[in-house]
């Protein structure tokens, strides 16, 4: 009896436990990014630190006028719209048809789409570079976004089959019986539906685009994204700015992570309801 | 005008034949159920002559057209679906409106349909809100009035009170037994529930194992089922069977001496439990268990080792333990061919 009940609350201390480590994991880094990046140059490399950043936007401002960030910034997001594009527009008709028709080698498929992420892309990426400077499609948003897209397609179709998945087909039918053809049910009935997961994982692939760094730097030169940019600049660059440019980097994509968390659970089967 | 012909419809998904060459024909303006166990195969018939299965073979012909080729909205039917299949993300108004809408009507006579329906069914004050404000019971009043707002000629319903609580489902059928009535469609209702079936139909169409056993009136499949699943499956308690012997002047049942077809093959008496009365020459049945029930006696005994309930007068005096003599009422008592389950006349 009493035995159980040690066990339980050592249970609990430890599950706490390891809750507290994996958000200062998370969490440490991060507030260390923001407070660094709102202090002033001197207070980043001095001593003693303080908890509380002054609020000075020195470092930031000196990084945005950096030579370079605006247009890699302007990089960054095109590749990453196209992407996000690209994505959605492949992705969701693979999920619509993963959750509604039948068809030969269904699971295999499925499996298929996830083991795309099992290919190590450091591997492709001489090949390709090739083939891109063949095609003329090296240096080019483009051709940086097809890749990105292959990075972000097996989320694409994950997401949007849970979703389609999570609409009763009972209600299409009704559409059907009601007058809709099949491209009228789908637009009058599943995607107002289906409209805010939509946007998720359109952000979703957006964040796997702005994030990555490896296909980014392999495969550009004079149009780099803020990512491959950062990578080989801020080697170089003093501390504050290597703080402020990894915030900027990081901002969006943990707002955009935080707006859209709730699909990514429910694409692992977690339905937060 | 819409009469319904279905003529050899057959499904087959994969090795699983779900359907066996079926024919049905239902009257214009017929209120035809659609009964039996689930995996019997009704849902699936409905859903073919809806258009939202496609049958493996036959012919599917609605009011003098030929339609198995045609998707859903050309023909002519409106549905009604178990889960009710409101569309979340729009008003009562316009779930009711949508199928008009599609039609290209005037505003005008939406908005009269709408209103009217919404009357009818007794949602006029929901027509705001969406189906997440609603219960169970008006998400199914609604699913209702979008069907007939579209005044089809014939309505199809896949168990439509089968997820309503028991009380609602009572008030909704008589209800719906009188909205439908009054609307002149050709319906076809799907249910797995007996007292529906018999309490809703012009006639009564029981399905087993992808065949349809018999459609009839409810009170011919009753009194006289077409086979032993019938019998079985229909009435609570359902129908009681003995085997029946050849013996030295005719059949016998339980030791008894019974008046029985003149068949070759071998029988199974039946008969059903209200159609019984002690007497002092009949069936010797060892009572087990009395219940009374109100209005009657339910009681269950051993027949010569098989089960056996009687429905009894309440004022009969019985107690477990008892040795009863039943007797079938005249001309009350039915007989199945063992083999095949079919209905042997007298």
């Amino acid at each position: 009896m009493s035995d159980n009940a040690t066990f339980r609350r050592r249970g609990r201390w430890l599950t706490g436990g390891s809750v507290l480590l994996l958000c200062a994991w998370v969490l440490g880094p991060i507030y260390l990014l923001f407070l660094n990046s709102f202090s002033s140059p001197s207070a980043v490399t001095g001593f003693p630190k303080h908890w509380l950043p002054s609020f000075n936007l020195d470092s930031l401002q000196f990084f945005i006028e950096f030579q370079g960030v605006a247009s890699a910034l302007w990089n960054s997001i095109q590749v990453a719209t196209l992407t996000m594009v690209l994505s959605i527009v492949l992705g969701a008709p693979a999920g619509y048809a993963l959750s509604r028709f039948e068809f030969r080698g269904k699971s295999l498929f499925r499996i298929m789409v996830l083991m795309t992420r099992a290919f190590p892309l450091p591997l492709l990426a001489l090949p390709l570079a090739v083939m891109y400077i063949r095609v003329g499609l090296d240096d080019t948003p483009l051709g940086l976004a097809l890749v990105h897209t292959t990075l972000a397609l097996p989320f694409a179709v994950l997401i949007t089959f849970s979703l389609f998945s999570g609409i009763p087909v009972e209600l299409e039918e009704a559409a059907w019986t009601m007058g809709c053809t099949r491209a009228q049910a789908f637009r009058k009935v599943v995607l107002p539906l289906v409209m805010p997961g939509i946007t998720a994982s359109a952000i979703f692939a957006f964040v796997i685009s702005w994030n990555e760094v490896f296909a980014a730097s392999v495969l550009t030169v004079q149009h780099r994204t803020l990512t491959a940019f950062l990578l080989t600049s801020l080697d170089v660059s003093p501390l504050p700015l290597k703080f402020a440019g990894g915030f900027v980097l990081v901002l969006p994509a943990l707002i955009f992570i935080f707006l859209v968390r709730k699909y990514l659970f429910a694409m692992w089967g977690i339905a937060n309801r | 005008m819409a009469e319904i012909v279905i003529k050899g419809v057959a499904k087959t998904f994969g090795a699983f034949t779900a359907l066996h060459s079926v024919d049905l024909t239902v009257a214009d303006r017929e209120f035809v159920v659609l009964l039996g166990a689930s995996g019997c195969g009704k849902t699936t018939l409905l859903r073919i002559i809806a258009g939202l299965e496609s049958a493996s073979g036959g012919e599917v012909w609605i009011g003098g057209r030929r339609v198995d080729h045609l998707p859903p909205r050309q023909r002519g039917i409106a549905m009604v679906f178990q889960n009710y299949a409101v569309f979340p993300h729009l008003t009562v108004f316009e779930n009711i409106a949508f199928g008009l809408r599609m039609q290209n009507l005037p505003m005008a006579e939406i908005t009269r349909r709408v209103e009217r329906t919404a009357e009818l069914m007794h949602i006029e004050q929901l027509l705001k809100r969406y189906s997440g404000q609603l219960s169970g019971g008006q998400r199914q009043r609604v699913a209702v009035a979008r069907a007939l707002a579209m005044e089809p000629s014939v309505i199809l319903m896949d168990e439509p009170l089968s997820n309503l609580d028991a009380l609602l489902r009572l008030e909704m059928r008589a209800e719906l037994k009188g909205i439908l009535a009054e609307s002149q469609t050709t319906t076809i209702y799907v249910t797995h529930d007996q007292v529906e079936a018999m309490s809703l139909a012009d006639r009564i169409a029981v399905m087993q194992g992808g065949h349809i056993l018999q459609a009839a009136e409810p009170i011919e499949v009753y009194r006289n089922p077409a086979a032993r699943f019938v019998g079985a499956f229909i009435g609570n308690p359902p129908m009681n069977f003995l085997p029946a012997n050849r013996g030295a002047g005719g059949w016998e049942v339980a030791g008894l001496p019974v008046l029985g077809p003149e068949s070759g093959e071998a029988l199974e008496f039946a008969v059903r439990p209200e159609d019984l009365r002690p007497a002092a020459k009949g069936l010797p049945a060892h009572v087990k268990i009395v219940e009374p029930l109100g209005p009657h006696l339910l009681v269950t005994c051993d027949v010569a080792g098989h089960g056996f309930r009687a429905i009894l007068e309440s004022d009969t005096s019985v107690r477990t333990g008892d040795l009863l003599h039943l007797a079938p009422l005249e001309g009350r008592a039915r007989w199945f061919d063992l083999a095949t389950g079919h209905s042997v006349p007298v």
